[in-house]
């Protein structure tokens, strides 16, 4: 077999090497390989590099550690100074929020219209990582929460003699409120924080930089999969926190108030339909994309410092759990409104 | 009309009432090695993300093999970004891949390949920086700042540019380290015929490495060859040359960089 080399242009290192690649399975074929004009030089350096004879090095040593820079205090400010200032900061903050927003929007967008944009890998990690491993967790809060609602009604009740409806109590507060609430309260300080953190310390590194430099969207492989991956993981968690919330009322009923498993049941499927279920776990996705958000968010403010990590993951933390109460208001007044 | 391989014209950078660039102007013709040198805080690095499209100017224009980069939508540079290599300060390696992954990945995003061709490209570049094989499975925290130095090389190199920047590229390396760190820049830049744009603070970086260098000086740049620069009357200029340091290298006699290119 010969190889025509004259009319040869160009030939960068990859076709360099599928070129050497190429030729060593000929050899291995048994196949006589020559070239008709000379063989491109880049073929030699391949071959160099490979058989470890090039480039001409080397003896690595240790890096020198550079100083951290202090941050200067900003001087007092007089208070018209401060308010002007602030409000100015607020406005500018409303704006990066909305960009923010818009960017997340045209991303999922546009994530929708391929599985490769919408890295299913990447999501799946986030649901171990988010749901999966906060099982435990959950599960351990719903039990004891059920626990207290069950033990303080009771002893309120029986004054009336009502204790039957300590069921009610629990089984409906679980299900529509606590359930979803304590769950969405907990994966924000597991997952909010940890999203901030992670995005903050790749900006940290030029990470993100070097992402964009790639032409590679850093939301679409840092933000999309973890608000994705809550969004599968959060209300899953919810239904756990149920069930365990349930059954943590029916044990305490059971041994505290001497009541018999049957009468829990039944009791239970007198006090809460379909709906009650449902309306505490469709509001899991809505609490899951807020919590995300701002983790990501915040994660993707920080900048130059790693004091300002600590800074914008403890805002994330705080504004999600904010956001997430917030909006269970909201709904608690929409399903009033509805009558649900 | 044939545009050098990098062209910068009339650059404005402002931060509020800083005025970083005032009609900054350079230009890169293939097959150099260009250093830009600047004090600190005259606008480096600002250059540097301005040429890369990691941030807008105020004004000016950015050509990149002759195409305005400060006029293109984010898909349209995408395809540029496919062209030029980047190896950043502190080697900006994804801490949670593997250096082989960490060449891999332009790859995946701008390459269709076989997993295993790409993989075995990979290490050939890894080997073509310098690193021994085995470094190609570790984290980059459990790699020297050398070798971190040169699997960010490695990385810049993975998708063959044309076009080669690097910041600092021996910042925080001790001296020896530095000059084979120099050898390798060299004997890769005349390897692959690459263009190198460079920025540095090593004195002995620009002597050994640069065919011409750019000094940011008062918002704007000085550009002339090594042996022009040296003798620029600029007082920043003739202080940075003529310190303590760059004497030692001056009564040694000035180097010739190396030949570059064919």
């Amino acid at each position: 077999m010969k190889i025509a080399t004259a009319r040869l242009q160009a030939l960068d290192l990859s076709g360099a090497w599928r070129l050497h690649e190429f030729i060593k399975q000929a050899h291995a074929a048994g196949v006589e390989v020559a070239f008709e004009g000379s063989p491109p030089d880049q073929l030699r350096l391949v071959d160099q590099t490979l058989r470890g004879e090039s480039p001409p090095c080397s003896q690595l040593t240790r890096p020198i550690p550079l100083n951290p820079i202090e941050e200067l205090e900003a001087p007092a400010l007089r208070s018209l100074e401060f308010l002007g200032r602030h409000s100015v900061l607020y406005a500018r903050d409303l704006v990066r929020d909305l960009a923010f927003l818009g960017r997340m929007s045209v991303t999922a967008a546009r994530g929708l219209t391929s599985t490769r944009r919408l890295r299913p890998i990447s999501i799946a990690r986030h649901v171990y990582d988010t749901g999966i491993t906060a099982i435990p967790i959950v599960s351990l809060i719903a039990f004891l929460i059920s626990v207290i609602i069950a033990y303080m009604s009771a002893q309120q009740l029986r004054n009336f003699g009502a204790v039957v409806f300590v069921v009610d109590l629990v089984t409906i507060g679980v299900l529509r409120e606590l359930g979803v609430l304590l769950t969405s309260i907990i994966v924000a300080g597991r997952s909010g924080s940890a999203f901030a953190a992670e995005i903050g310390s790749m900006k940290l590194n030029e990470e993100v930089d070097a992402l964009y430099a790639t032409g590679v969207d850093p939301f679409e492989v840092l933000v999309l999969p973890r608000i994705l991956g809550l969004v599968i993981a959060l209300p899953l968690l919810t239904i756990i926190a149920d069930i365990i919330g349930l059954a943590g009322g029916a044990l305490l009923c059971r041994f505290l108030l001497d009541m018999p498993l049957t009468q829990y049941i039944t009791r239970a499927q007198d006090a809460i339909t379909a709906t009650t279920f449902w309306v505490g776990v469709m509001k899991a996705p809505v609490f899951a994309t807020l919590i995300a958000m701002a983790g990501c968010y915040r994660g993707m403010q920080v900048r130059d410092s790693s004091r300002e990590l600590g800074r914008l993951t403890t805002l994330a933390v705080v504004q999600a759990i904010f956001l997430v109460i917030f909006a269970d208001a909201l709904f608690a007044i929409l399903f009033l409104e509805l009558r649900i | 009309m044939i545009y050098p391989i990098l062209e910068v014209i009339g650059l404005v950078n402002r931060f509020g009432t800083q005025l970083v660039h005032d009609g900054l102007n350079m230009e890169v013709h293939e097959d150099e090695v260009f250093g830009i040198v600047g004090g600190s805080g005259t606008g480096k690095s600002v250059l540097l993300r301005s040429i890369l499209g990691l941030q807008r100017p105020r004004a000016g224009i950015i050509r990149i093999g002759g195409r305005d980069i400060t006029r293109m939508s984010a898909g349209q540079l995408f395809g540029v970004k496919a062209r030029y290599g980047v190896s950043f300060q502190q080697g900006a390696l994804y801490s949670a891949l593997t250096v082989r992954e960490n060449v891999e990945l332009p790859m995946i995003e701008h390459v269709d390949m076989q997993p295993a061709a790409r993989s075995e490209l990979a290490m050939l570049k890894i080997r073509l920086a310098g690193l021994p094989a085995d470094a190609a499975e570790k984290y980059p925290s459990q790699l020297s700042g050398g070798m971190i130095k040169r699997a960010a090389l490695a990385r810049a190199l993975a998708l063959d540019p044309k076009l080669l920047f690097l910041d600092e590229p021996t910042s925080g390396l001790d001296p020896i380290s530095a000059a084979e760190f120099d050898e390798l820049i060299l004997y890769l830049q005349k390897q692959l015929r690459l263009t190198v744009i460079m920025i540095t603070h090593d004195l002995d970086t620009i002597f050994r490495t640069c065919n011409r260098v750019g000094v940011i000086v008062d918002r704007h740049m000085e550009v002339d060859t090594l042996e022009g620069i040296v003798n620029n009357p600029h007082p920043w200029i003739q202080a940075y040359f003529h310190g303590e340091r760059a004497r030692e290298r001056l009564l040694a006699g000035l180097p010739s960089p190396g030949t570059h290119g064919t």
